[in-house]
């Protein structure tokens, strides 16, 4: 059990509550959509909730309290909140024009042609039902 | 101190609903259906494992357990870097 330092201000302990709360709520949403949605391309998009407000609520409420408990300003979780949100959309563009052109090489008709291809690139003969890949 | 057992409560409360979260992203890796989606909830997976130390570490009152966030950061975001150019290059399939 958690054990609180008997100083520590009402009001910080009632901020930091909400905003642990809020960021693990807003995780949470996030991977329920990621077990929900039924297409690739829709489930990209709910992990980004844990990955801006999420981790982002989370670390203000660790910002905050650390800064009232230890009695210094204690703003090094600004580095994580920095790396999450340049590392994020990089990794999901790559993540993403990969399951493109997975998907194109299978023929799949729903999906463009990928970016560095020919626009008139000839489409590959979709899989007979047998061969579809699983994984 | 009102606001106190708030705080404790909450913070435990925070901690389950991560590991629900956890619990979520682990399904979708474990049944897929393709490959990309196992990546995708890796990401998810280990961005959950770092919010549920952050957590941890306010529970504790230590401040150490930033730098091991930190690692996970960074390791987390070369992995999934290296899973999505390993997809688009090195499947037999292209």
């Amino acid at each position: 059990m958690m054990e609180v330092s008997p100083t520590l201000p009402a009001w910080v302990a009632i901020v930091t509550s909400i905003l642990v709360l809020l960021g693990a709520a807003l995780t949470l949403i996030g991977t329920i959509g990621l077990v929900r949605l039924n297409n690739f391309y829709s489930r990209v998009h709910p992990p980004t909730l844990g990955t801006t407000l999420g981790i982002g609520c989370v670390l203000l409420a660790s910002m905050l309290y650390f800064s009232v408990v230890k009695q210094r300003l204690v703003v090094h979780e600004v580095l994580i909140a920095i790396f999450v949100t340049i590392t994020t959309p990089v990794t999901l563009m790559l993540l993403v024009s990969a399951a493109l052109r997975r998907d194109w090489a299978i023929g799949d008709p729903s999906v463009p042609v990928p970016p560095g291809l020919p626009e008139e690139a000839e489409r590959p003969e979709p899989l007979p039902e047998s061969d579809q890949p699983t994984s | 101190m009102m606001a106190h057992s708030i705080l404790i409560w909450s913070v435990a409360t925070a901690e389950m609903m991560i590991v629900l979260a956890m619990a979520c992203a682990a399904y979708r890796m474990l049944k897929g259906p393709r490959a990309q989606d196992r990546v995708l909830a890796l990401d998810a997976f280990y961005v959950c494992g770092m919010i549920l130390i952050l957590t941890f570490g306010i529970e504790t009152s230590d401040i150490f357990y930033f730098e091991a966030v930190l690692v996970i950061a960074l390791v987390g975001f070369v992995a999934t870097a290296a899973l999505a150019k390993f997809l688009m290059r090195g499947e037999p399939i292209e």
